[in-house]
């Protein structure tokens, strides 16, 4: 029997690849619902590797590139691709933004509101990531929770793991040498008025915006980037910054209603990239950053060749066609 | 060169903002040779929540040189500055006090006040200024025994946007310790800055968000070190007239 620490996202999607396999999994977990405890919670739900790649290394590409795939198996997931805009005055980033990153096209004023209507003669450029999708991160663990637990797993909510497990997904809580947290900070509008359909991601130098639509009014707004191990509430500064920028956007958010803010810790390796540890006979998957929705299948993969090498997803996949 | 009774080889300093990751950060790091690294005290929480990425910095080996950035009153800056010597154990610290959100320019009058007041309590201030020489009078009588004028607004990359006033600079402070600060975008800016006779360069955006931060890190380290050799060699006057390079003598003669 394989035993998981954590049912957050790294935890559920290992059990989701392990059962998948024929494992008999169990999974436990602190907190006492689906998700209560896990900082993906506050995610964006991009699935967005080409947007990514702005900042992160090329494994964001390798590594995400099919988890649309894999989660349309699991969550709904909006395919409309991301539009990336910048106000006339910083052009320059929509230029260099372009040039770090690939899977784009460019496009102009008419072909903006084509794509999204309501921003009808606010950008004169953008650029269109047509592979890119979102999902909504409370759903999609929900349903992922559902999916594993039909599958089999057994999961123990309100109950911390034991002392020797197989796998330990617990995020910062583990005691991993090099991990560390990064500070993110998120809010949710809602905001009827406004329609937009797919993620948005606002250039500015200072304050970049990114806005994932969670469908009946609501937005997701997000997300700072602060190395810190405090989890306290959304700072002053950085709730104005992402509502002056929301703003930016379209004005008519400024009718919007704040719903909820957030904040929490993400845990990353100095090189902001997940990884699979064996320490003292356990496995650690950890270090999802801000990658936690795009780089989990892969990751979870990858754990599960680790525990099952006899059934690697390979085989596994012809036994389910035979 | 020597900065407050420091000996430091290298005359680049590095900020560590922006950069993708950790890793790529250490790496610029070395690649430009730097001994001396800023850290943020402002964004990155003044409540010692920020450890797990200053462990990372120290694992460099540089000496770190706390800033005050984003603070816009002499105040905020001082008691920045105080938690900054408790949390690295340095009495170095560089002083910002921003004046204008926008252009960031710096707050010179809270700035001297500030400086004033850290001198007074045994810090060894590093004050990013402009490159007004009354206002750098001022530093120096507040205590201050380096002087770090920008070369352009912070973040902006637009190289020197005023050479002469730099050179009169200088100029005006022939003994003290000049490090240009912010503004550096390419290092051709940072090599016109230590031709002008500055001590060195600090520089941060420039590295941290080119396409290949280490890459750009060891440029600049070249240019900081030929435009030093540069202003060391005493570069000829420019004229304007050409002076042909070929000796005369000896050409073929046509009668």
């Amino acid at each position: 029997m394989i035993t998981i620490a954590g049912a957050g996202l790294a935890g559920l999607a290992c059990a989701y690849e392990l059962a998948q396999r024929g494992a008999v999994v169990t999974v436990y977990e602190r907190s006492g619902a689906p998700g209560a405890g896990s900082v993906a919670r506050f995610a964006g739900g991009m699935l967005a590797p080409w947007c990514e790649r702005e900042s992160a290394e090329e494994e964001v590409i390798t590594l995400g590139s099919r988890s649309v795939g894999w989660w349309a198996k699991i969550t709904p997931v909006h395919r409309h691709g991301t539009l990336v805009v910048a106000p006339a005055r910083d052009r320059a980033e929509l230029t260099r933004f372009a040039r770090r990153t690939s899977g784009h096209r460019g496009v102009d004023g008419a072909e903006i509101v084509a794509l999204e209507p309501a921003l009808a003669r606010r950008f004169a450029q953008g650029l269109f990531f047509e592979q890119e999708a979102h999902l909504d991160p409370r759903r999609a663990l929900r349903d992922l929770t559902e999916k594993v637990q039909k599958l089999g797993v057994e999961i123990r909510f309100g109950t911390p793991a034991p002392a020797r497990i197989t796998l330990d997904c617990t995020g910062m809580a583990a005691p991993l040498p090099g991990l560390r947290p990064v500070r993110g900070e998120m809010a949710i509008l809602h905001c009827p008025e406004v329609e937009i359909c797919r993620t948005l991601r606002l250039l500015h130098p200072r304050m970049p915006l990114y806005l994932v639509p969670r469908g009946d009014g609501h937005f997701m707004i997000g997300g700072t980037m602060i190395e810190s191990s405090s989890d306290r509430a959304i700072t002053l500064r950085s709730l104005s910054e992402l509502l002056s920028a929301a703003f930016a956007l379209h004005p008519g958010f400024a009718e919007a209603s704040v719903v909820e803010t957030g904040a929490g810790l993400r845990p990353a390796f100095p090189d902001n990239l997940p990884r699979l540890v064996e320490q003292d006979g356990t496995l650690f998957l950890n270090g999802l950053y801000r990658h936690g929705f795009l780089l989990a299948p892969a990751m979870a993969q990858q754990a599960a060749d680790h525990l099952l090498p006899e059934t690697s997803d390979e085989d596994h996949r012809e036994r389910q066609t035979a | 060169m020597r900065v407050y009774g420091t000996e430091i080889t290298s005359r680049l300093l590095l900020g560590t903002a922006q950069y993708p990751s950790p890793a790529v950060l250490a790496e610029a790091v070395k690649s430009s040779g730097t001994e001396i690294i800023t850290v943020s005290l402002r964004r990155e929480t003044a409540d010692g929540s920020g450890t797990a990425f200053w462990q990372e910095l120290q694992k460099t080996g540089c000496r770190i040189l706390p800033n005050t950035a984003g603070c816009h009153s002499a105040q905020e800056a001082v008691t920045t500055a105080r938690m900054a010597r408790e949390l690295f154990d340095t009495p170095w610290i560089k002083l910002e006090v921003i004046g204008h959100s926008d252009t960031l320019q710096p707050d010179v009058f809270g700035l001297v006040e500030a400086a004033r007041v850290l001198s007074g309590e045994g810090f060894q201030v590093f004050p990013y200024t402009t490159d007004d020489l009354v206002v750098g009078e001022k530093l120096l009588e507040a205590g201050c025994e380096v002087l770090m004028p920008w070369g352009a607004p912070i973040g902006s990359g637009q190289g020197l946007r005023n050479p002469d006033a730099l050179r009169a600079m200088r100029a005006h402070f022939p003994g003290v310790q000049m490090i240009v600060d912010a503004g550096i975008g390419r290092p051709s800016d940072a090599a016109q800055a230590m031709e002008l006779g500055m001590d060195a360069v600090l520089l941060n955006t420039a590295v941290a968000k080119a396409g290949d931060p280490a890459g750009m890190a060891r440029a600049m380290a070249l240019a900081v070190e030929a435009g030093r050799a540069g202003f060391a060699a005493d570069p000829m006057e420019r004229r304007d007239m050409a002076v042909p390079s070929t000796p005369v003598l000896g050409m073929a003669e046509f009668s």
